[in-house]
């Protein structure tokens, strides 16, 4: 049995893994399309910070791994997929046949239409490449603009200021992190960088951006223009799907899976940012780009083929995000669903946020500014639907008593 | 033999010093806030409830970490590596049960780890709310159940 992986990130790398567990005997190829040994992308900021080298980012840190499990690792880039003859098409012409194949391509910064953005000088945020560019561009007192606040800007935001850049951050969304939290928190956290000397500029979009003398100019839809020694585009991302358009394997946003994360294609799964699974809170199947989702998508993806068959029964959107200390996260339907309640404890002065989200007596989405201990509670009480009753009371009173509740309610204690 | 901690919340008294013990022996200092284990204090129902990461096979922590800072030792305790987190915070929203946290001071997380075989919080309790033993003898700690049914994945050929 040959299993193929396309894609070396968290999602081709645990998958790799876990079919070696399932299966001592099996033929595993992993395929990267980047020269590096396999890594996490989320590792970057901290490769920017400077608290870990690039070999501080790698998925698996003893050299030797993939040798001593059997994985055989190839750097190439896929082209095409012929499915009926389950054959992949190698960019450098050659072919590569599967029993089994999985795609883990991840998913690309989106490049909008602003002209400009080819010039030197402006970089997306995505790859070892791209860290390596950052790195050199990107020291101490230079003029940094970064296009886009959203939940993966805000990380790079958060990299950016430690390296003691000028920074401006250009939102074209009325505010920070407008698809991960809602309003209060996005100004809170707006507020907090300010104070912290970084000049956000949200409901504000990059115009075009012009070469200038050893450095570009920035041109806002206010009127304003910035020159800026390095520009950093985290507009969004999409799955790399493109080179699937022959193969026969159907695609949405990102590739369709099923249940059991199975494509249309016989013998051809798909996990991880590229794939549209099940979201939970929805039971709609929409991408999840996030690092658990890709982690958990991989192992399920691997058992399925290892022919353990196991469901996907759904992801929990959610994210943790550290703002120049200030710490944010949220869960599941933090907008809140139809005809459920909600509760929100505030604390301006102190930078601190809660707000909860119910479904009946259960919890369906958390967001939170400030806090963390026992956060995960939030994912466990979202994803298990465990039923609160009076609980459900005491928490729209006293959202802060999250914690309490759950161990209460799971060890019977009914009173507060 | 698999030696786990096994918590017995009806014998606690509320004391807190397996917080007191387990901060100490970790942080080098008596700060509750730093302790890997942590007592809920139902006060009115006169419950207390001690509380810490019970190992579970899931281990949700340590597959979220992306730089796989978090690792299982042969006794099945997941530990913490602080020379390779990055203090990213994914396990400590990827746990369920809340029991990996965020140490500011360090900019890294914490969790129990059994202090290696010879936890502080089991030699600072009183009462036997707390113990290390052999799991199989002890049965199911009910923590572990619902770690189950928090799996996305009916663990088939796990
Ligand atoms: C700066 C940054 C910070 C982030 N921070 C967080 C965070 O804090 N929390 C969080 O949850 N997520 C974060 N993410 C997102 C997270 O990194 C992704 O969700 C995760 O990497 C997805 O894993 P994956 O395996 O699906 O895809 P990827 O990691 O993108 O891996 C895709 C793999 O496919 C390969 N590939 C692509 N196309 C081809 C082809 N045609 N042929 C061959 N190989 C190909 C690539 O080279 C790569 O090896 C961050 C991302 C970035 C860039
Ligand atoms: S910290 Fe949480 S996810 Fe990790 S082993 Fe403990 S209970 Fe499991
Ligand atoms: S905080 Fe540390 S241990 Fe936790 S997921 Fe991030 S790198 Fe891994």
């Amino acid at each position: 049995m040959h299993h193929v992986i396309l894609g070396a990130g968290p999602a081709g790398v645990i998958a790799a893994d876990t079919l070696r567990k399932q299966d001592a005997e099996a033929q595993i190829t992993l395929i990267s399309g980047e020269p590096e040994p396999p890594y996490s992308r989320m590792a970057i900021p901290y490769l920017l910070s400077g608290q870990i080298d690039e070999e501080g980012t790698y998925l698996r840190q003893d050299q030797g791994h993939y040798r001593n499990q059997g994985i055989d690792v190839v750097h190439a880039r896929a082209g095409g997929v012929d499915s009926e003859n389950k054959n992949l098409a190698l960019e450098d012409g050659t072919e590569l046949s599967y029993d089994r194949l999985l795609i883990a391509t991840g998913a690309s910064p989106i490049r909008p239409s602003v002209e400009g953005l080819n010039l030197p000088g402006v970089h997306s945020c995505w790859t070892l490449a791209d860290a390596r560019e950052i790195l050199d561009r990107a020291l101490k007192g230079d003029d940094v603009v970064l296009m886009g606040a959203g939940f993966i800007g805000s990380i790079i935001l958060e990299a950016l200021v430690s390296r003691g850049v000028n920074l401006t951050v250009v939102e074209m969304g009325d505010r920070m992190v407008p698809r991960m939290m809602d309003e209060t928190a996005g100004a809170m956290l707006q507020r907090w960088c300010e104070s912290k000397g970084v000049n956000v500029l949200t409901g504000t979009q990059i115009r075009e951006i012009d070469r200038g003398k050893n450095r570009v100019d920035v041109e806002l839809s206010s009127g304003k223009s910035i020159p800026a020694k390095l520009v950093v585009v985290a507009a969004g991302v999409a799955p790399n799907i493109s080179f699937l358009e022959a193969s026969g394997i159907k695609t949405g946003q990102g590739v369709t899976v099923n249940g059991f994360l199975r494509t249309s294609a016989k013998d051809v799964y798909a996990a991880g940012d590229v794939a549209q699974g099940k979201d939970m809170s929805t039971g709609a199947f929409s991408v999840l780009a996030i690092q658990p989702v890709a982690a958990d998508h991989g192992r399920i993806a691997a058992l399925n083929m290892a022919g353990y068959q196991t469901p996907h029964e759904g992801s929990l959107n959610m994210n943790v995000l550290d703002t120049i200390g200030l710490v944010s996260s949220s869960f599941g339907a933090w907008e809140g669903v139809k005809g459920g309640d909600n509760t929100r404890m505030s604390d301006e002065h102190a930078y601190r946020y809660l707000r909860l989200e119910f479904d009946g007596d259960r919890l369906a989405g958390a967001q939170a500014v400030g806090l963390t201990d026992h956060i995960g509670i939030a994912r466990g009480l979202i994803q298990t639907g465990l039923r609160l009753g009076r609980w459900k009371d005491i928490l729209m009173k006293s959202p802060e008593r999250l914690a309490e509740a759950y161990v209460a309610t799971a060890q019977g204690i009914s009173t507060p | 033999m698999q030696m786990a901690l096994v918590i017995d919340a009806g014998k606690c008294t509320g004391c807190k010093q397996c917080e007191l013990a387990c901060s100490y022996v970790k942080e080098g200092e008596f700060n509750p806030a730093k302790s890997r284990i942590r007592v809920f204090d139902f006060h009115q129902d006169a419950r207390f409830v001690p509380y810490t990461c019970t190992q579970c096979d899931e281990a949700w922590c340590q597959q979220a970490c992306p730089v796989n800072a978090i690792t299982t030792n042969e006794r099945g305790v997941k530990e913490v590596h602080d020379s390779l987190c990055v203090g990213c915070k994914v396990c400590t929203i990827a746990c369920p049960f809340g029991t990996v946290n965020y140490n500011a001071s360090t900019g890294k997380v914490i969790k129990c780890d059994e202090c290696g075989g010879d936890p502080a919080c089991v030699k600072a309790c009183p009462t036997e709310a707390i113990v290390f033993m052999d799991v199989e003898q002890a049965g199911f700690d009910k923590m572990r159940q619902w770690a189950a049914k928090t799996d996305n994945a009916a663990s088939a050929g796990q």
